[in-house]
């Protein structure tokens, strides 16, 4: 943190950055800057560099496990502020071990990207997707409405079906995938490993249910509407029962209007 | 709204993160606003109730910001944290108060047992069910909001008592919490205390308005809702505050004054009606 107070401290060839460096230039993806010429351009190239590669999945190019994480835990800081719905989804590959099996791995690695592009194409901008693990992905959507979140999940569903994967110079498969999906508990702090939780049971029972299709909870969806709150307290505005005279009256006592007798 | 809700039905997945393990004795306090007097509540009720013979342990289960700690003006050693860690038995964490009952108290290094694991979910339920042989009442001292932690705390109670002050933010809040209570844990009878009120009769009224809205808004199954049954009003009462501020019991040092006299109360009601082989 005192970086702009004490800027010559590190000098760049006492860091031992050759793996580093290997680990970067490997495939030739990036190309660093002269570390004699431009030391401070090269140090911050190497870290974005490793910051990406952390956050990365390699074979597919999405956020891996980790970073997706960490924007499950900022989307439920967001969620309790702003008590605004926010969608999970849990997608898996149906039968993905007899792809490998009848087609070998490199062509369950080419399905896996496949699909992995296709749910990439399929979000928002806003939206996040990951590589959960394995043949698993997670798309998480903040601000979805939970009146859309089924027709969310059937379009990706469709989306993925549509597609056929080119595995080999002449053999395609046809790929399917079940989502299970849970929207977070509005205006309350719920924890990244129960959505999770969620989630998955839903994605299990999607494939329980004979794959290929989408289970999202609606549960979540308690929160108080404007004709409950009016039905709750609207009796202050008319200045009703003689008990909320003197609570609209009282300063802070949060009437919403003038009461008259 | 009321359709949204139903939904659960067609969803058999849609469990409830808690399934619900009542245990008699068990009483929850809890009120989805903060600030409303639960912890006031949960405390002079247990002084009271050990008045009358009864004995209560508080438990502190505001994991995250425990409050029972400043209003009871005890600095325990060793707290519940101690016992989850492995650190320290239960009986070692269990104090008296002055109001002649237990508490068992959180202690803030239990921050960090604010995301509920199925770890902690044991934990916390080996703790209630070894507290619960050794007194007539366990009063659990819950935290503000509907969180996760709190749904799992009220799941342990038998008797769940809702604190409201008739300010329409409480109100809205209460009404959430008895809404997601009913939902998710299919809950049949909330027991009512109207906090803070301006006169005699303010609390019945309020409890019969929740009523209203929630016939009409939380179905739970055809023809089953959920019951509101009203407890107690607590009437505005400047003693509260400086008993608040001096960091001492209401019923300890103002036995006499209006808003004691409501705990008292409570207290009497609770112990003919909701508590097991009461008298």
């Amino acid at each position: 943190m005192t970086s702009s107070l004490a800027p010559s401290f590190v000098d760049i060839k006492d860091l031992r950055l050759g793996d580093a460096r290997a680990l970067l230039e490997h495939g030739a993806t990036v190309t660093l800057p002269d570390s004699r010429e431009h030391p401070t351009e090269f140090v911050q190239q190497v870290i974005d560099g490793l910051c990406e590669l952390s956050l990365k999945d390699p074979l597919t190019g999405l956020a891996n496990r980790r970073h997706f994480l960490s924007v499950l835990d900022r989307e439920i800081d967001g969620v309790a502020r702003s008590g605004e719905p926010a969608l999970l989804l849990m997608l898996d590959i149906d039968h993905f071990k007899s792809i490998n099996d009848s087609h070998g791995h490199l062509a369950g690695d080419k399905v896996l990207q496949a699909v992995a592009r296709c749910l990439a194409r399929c979000i928002r901008p806003m939206d996040s997707v990951a590589r959960y693990g394995g043949e698993e992905f997670a798309v998480v959507l903040p601000n979805c409405l939970v009146s859309v979140g089924e027709a969310v999940a059937e379009r990706i569903r469709m989306t993925v079906e549509s597609l056929t994967i080119a595995v080999g110079p002449t053999t395609h498969v046809k790929a399917t995938i079940s989502i299970g999906g849970a929207y977070a508990p509005a205006w309350v702090r719920s924890t990244a490993p129960l959505w999770i939780e969620r989630a998955d049971n839903l994605l299990y029972q999607a494939k329980a249910r004979g794959r290929n299709r989408a289970c999202i909870d609606h549960q979540q969806a308690i929160a108080v509407s404007a004709e409950e709150k009016n039905l709750l307290f609207g009796h202050l505005a008319l200045g009703e029962p003689a008990w909320l005279e003197r609570v609209a009256a009282e300063p802070g006592g949060g009437g919403t209007s003038a009461v008259k007798p | 709204m009321s359709e949204k809700l139903q939904t659960g039905d067609s969803l058999p997945a849609a469990e409830p993160q808690v399934p619900l393990t009542p245990h008699g004795k068990v009483m929850a306090v809890t009120s989805g606003k903060g600030g409303v007097g639960k912890t006031f509540v949960s405390a002079n009720l247990a002084a009271a109730l050990a008045k009358r013979g009864q004995k209560v342990l508080v438990l502190d289960a505001d994991l995250g910001l425990a409050n029972l700690d400043v209003v009871l003006n005890l600095y325990p050693k060793v707290t519940l944290h101690d016992v989850f860690s492995g650190k320290s038995k239960l009986e070692e964490a269990i104090i008296q108060a002055p109001g002649g009952f237990s508490v068992l108290l959180a202690g803030s290094g239990m921050v960090e047992y604010s995301r509920l694991t199925p770890e902690i979910r044991a934990d916390f339920l080996r703790i209630i069910e070894g507290l619960i042989p050794h007194y007539d009442v366990v009063l659990l001292d819950t935290g503000a909001g509907i969180s996760d932690v709190v749904l799992f705390a009220v799941s342990l109670a038998s008797v769940v008592l809702v604190v409201a002050t008739p300010e329409p933010t409480s109100l809205t809040d209460a009404y959430a919490t008895i809404k997601v209570l009913a939902n998710q844990q299919k809950r049949e009878n909330i027991h009512m205390v109207i906090n803070q009120t301006a006169r005699l009769g303010d609390g019945r009224a309020i409890t019969g308005q929740l009523q209203q809205v929630l016939d009409r808004f939380v179905v739970t199954e055809p023809g089953r809702g959920v019951r509101l049954v009203h407890l107690a009003d607590i009437p505005a009462d400047p003693s509260v505050r400086q008993a608040v501020m001096r960091r001492q019991l209401l019923m300890q040092t103002l036995p006499g004054c209006p808003a004691a006299l409501a705990v008292a109360q409570l207290a009497r009601k609770i112990e003919e009606t909701l508590i097991p082989g009461g008298r």
